[in-house]
């Protein structure tokens, strides 16, 4: 097994793997650990496999720019609203040093990066969050770029397909980024009045203000297995019920079986899954 | 007036003995008769729905209900909505479409409910649908944020044509206690949060979030009344300009007033 090769590596190496890594900033170095089976993980093995875990099937949190990889055929990703300026509408302090030191350090630009691509030749409009941006929070260019890829779809006659990771609202916009649900969920109607097709895709963690607007407005839904998926944090449910939460609750499965997604659907599969779709809505 | 900070306006929106959706509804709704159950799961008391005469204009009126007294508090679940209720008033709201009447929602709550069922019932998605089809309803929509009008909870039944907000009430992303204590790592920053937010109606109306404000009085026990007046003055006025508009104009409009907020200069 992969495992047991990298073990006795890792031995030879003498190499000790650090405690308390955590997934997001795993994925760094040659080796990483999984944060759900503990194993430890040669790191070319885990992009081979779609950053899932070969040992237990873990779906790692991924950037946008690896999404779009995964999912757009090579050479077709044609990136749309790379350089939109940000915003600070309540003054909120130090917003626009903390997000321009966050540009510079990861090197994405926003929370959502959109563009035009094709999945197994099919034309497409895409919308990737990224999680690593302020916890893939919406404010005004994220949910101005949403929406603008949103009308693109509409000009175009194209499929629309987002791919959501967001902790919600980006509260250093105050009211400004509730607005934007109000804004993108308006522009995922005139999509729909144009019967184009809309498919949404729930990853691990999606919660507050995308959950409760066009996340959860796709015509068809999808989720990676085991995503956390919800509207209140699980941290706020406990503080409001005065209990723990049972096991698995707002997980995908639980949605699933809740009715709210159609689909769950492993990483490898993301992408002959979604081009089975678009075939199906070819006419 | 203007001396009153955002905190004090905080405690007032919240302020147990201010008038409620439901007062404001008996006061200025003529022959009201209220609706309940969202036909799928049960009736959420958080919102109380029905019909009625404003002025001698029928429309359908959605209120979000925090209750008086302390056995009502409970029933209404304090104004804390559930998917149910969102999707009662959505099935209203597209009754009020059918039959060509306006629609006036009363927004005060302190937030969509937390709770496990809520989360079951698919609070999300309830609050996503009200916010994409109100946005398309071919009808008028006068919405007025009353108390408290605290996030996603609020906004699902607040996508108007026009947002009027009460001079004492707050309009959020989330309470200020909350952003305190995620932003400033101090929960006890309240009041400078609630400073910082900008959640005031006049605060709101400089950023192009709300449209117009309501008078109030600064005595609370004179402010149903009052109000009411205002309410039933405002309601009349905005929608006879509404009423006039071409449905296409009307829904350009609306699509135009959310498209707006938050668009740059690329
Ligand atoms: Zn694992």
């Amino acid at each position: 097994m992969v495992i047991d090769k990298i073990k006795k590596v890792n031995n030879a190496e003498g190499e000790k793997p650090q405690k308390n890594t955590k997934a997001a900033d795993m994925l760094v170095g040659k080796w990483v650990k999984c944060d759900a089976c503990k194993e430890i993980l040669y790191k070319d093995d885990v992009h081979k496999n779609f950053s899932v875990c070969p040992n237990c099937g873990k779906h790692f949190r991924i950037s946008a720019r690896r999404r779009i990889k995964q999912i757009i055929d090579e050479g077709t990703f044609i990136e749309t609203y790379e350089n939109m300026p940000e915003t600070d509408p309540i003054h909120f302090d130090g917003y626009i040093k903390k997000i321009e030191t966050l540009k510079e350090k990861t090197k994405i630009q926003e929370a959502v990066t959109t563009g035009f691509g094709e999945i197994h030749g099919n034309k497409v409009v895409i919308a990737v969050m990224d999680g690593n941006f302020l916890m893939g929070s919406m404010g005004s260019v994220v949910g101005e770029k949403i929406t603008l890829a949103i009308e693109d779809a509409i000009k175009e006659k194209l499929p629309f397909i987002i791919f959501c990771v967001s902790g919600g609202a980006r509260m250093q916009e105050g009211m400004i980024s509730l607005m934007q649900m109000a804004k993108t969920s308006a522009a995922v109607a005139k999509l729909d009045d144009a019967g184009l097709l809309n498919i949404t895709v729930f990853t691990d963690p999606t919660t507050g203000g995308v959950t409760a607007s066009f996340a959860s407005l796709g015509d068809i839904i999808l989720a990676e297995p085991n995503a956390l998926i919800g509207f209140a944090g699980p941290r706020v449910i406990e503080q409001t019920i005065n209990q723990k939460l049972p096991e698995g609750f707002q997980r995908s499965e639980f949605l699933l079986e809740h009715g709210f997604i159609d689909k769950i659907v492993e990483r490898k599969d993301m992408k002959k899954t979604l081009a089975q779709i678009l075939e199906l809505h070819k006419n | 007036m203007s001396k009153k900070t955002a905190w004090d306006i905080v405690m007032l929106a919240r302020d147990a003995q201010r008038p409620k959706a439901k007062d404001y509804i008996e006061s200025i709704v003529d022959d009201f008769i209220e609706f309940h159950g969202d036909r799928a799961f049960g009736d959420d008391k958080s919102i109380i729905g029905g019909i009625g005469r404003i002025n001698g204009t029928v429309v359908t009126v959605i209120g979000q209900e925090k209750g008086s007294t302390t056995k009502e508090k409970m029933e209404r679940n304090f104004g804390m909505t559930n998917p149910e209720g969102y999707r009662k008033a959505l099935r209203l709201m597209k009754q009020a479409e059918k039959f060509h009447r306006p629609i006036i929602t009363f927004v005060d709550t302190p937030g969509a409910y937390p709770g496990l069922g809520a989360e079951e019932r698919g609070q999300g998605e309830a609050i996503a649908r009200n916010l994409m089809e109100m946005s398309r309803l071919k009808t008028p929509i006068i919405s007025i944020v009353i108390g408290e009008g605290s996030s996603g909870g609020a906004l699902g039944i607040c996508v108007g044509d026009k947002i009027a907000m009460l001079e004492n009430s707050v309009y959020s992303v989330l309470s200020p206690e909350g952003f305190a204590s995620i932003l400033y790592k101090d929960a006890s920053k309240n009041k400078e949060a609630a400073e910082k937010m900008k959640i005031t109606a006049k605060d709101l109306k400089e950023l192009g979030i709300i449209d117009d404000i309501i008078k109030e009085k600064d005595k609370q026990e004179e402010n149903l009344e009052f109000v009411s007046s205002e309410l039933k003055e405002y309601i009349t006025k905005t929608l006879k300009k509404l009423t006039k508009l071409k449905t296409e104009d009307l829904l350009d409009l609306r699509y135009e007033k959310y498209r707006k907020i938050g668009k740059m200069e690329e």
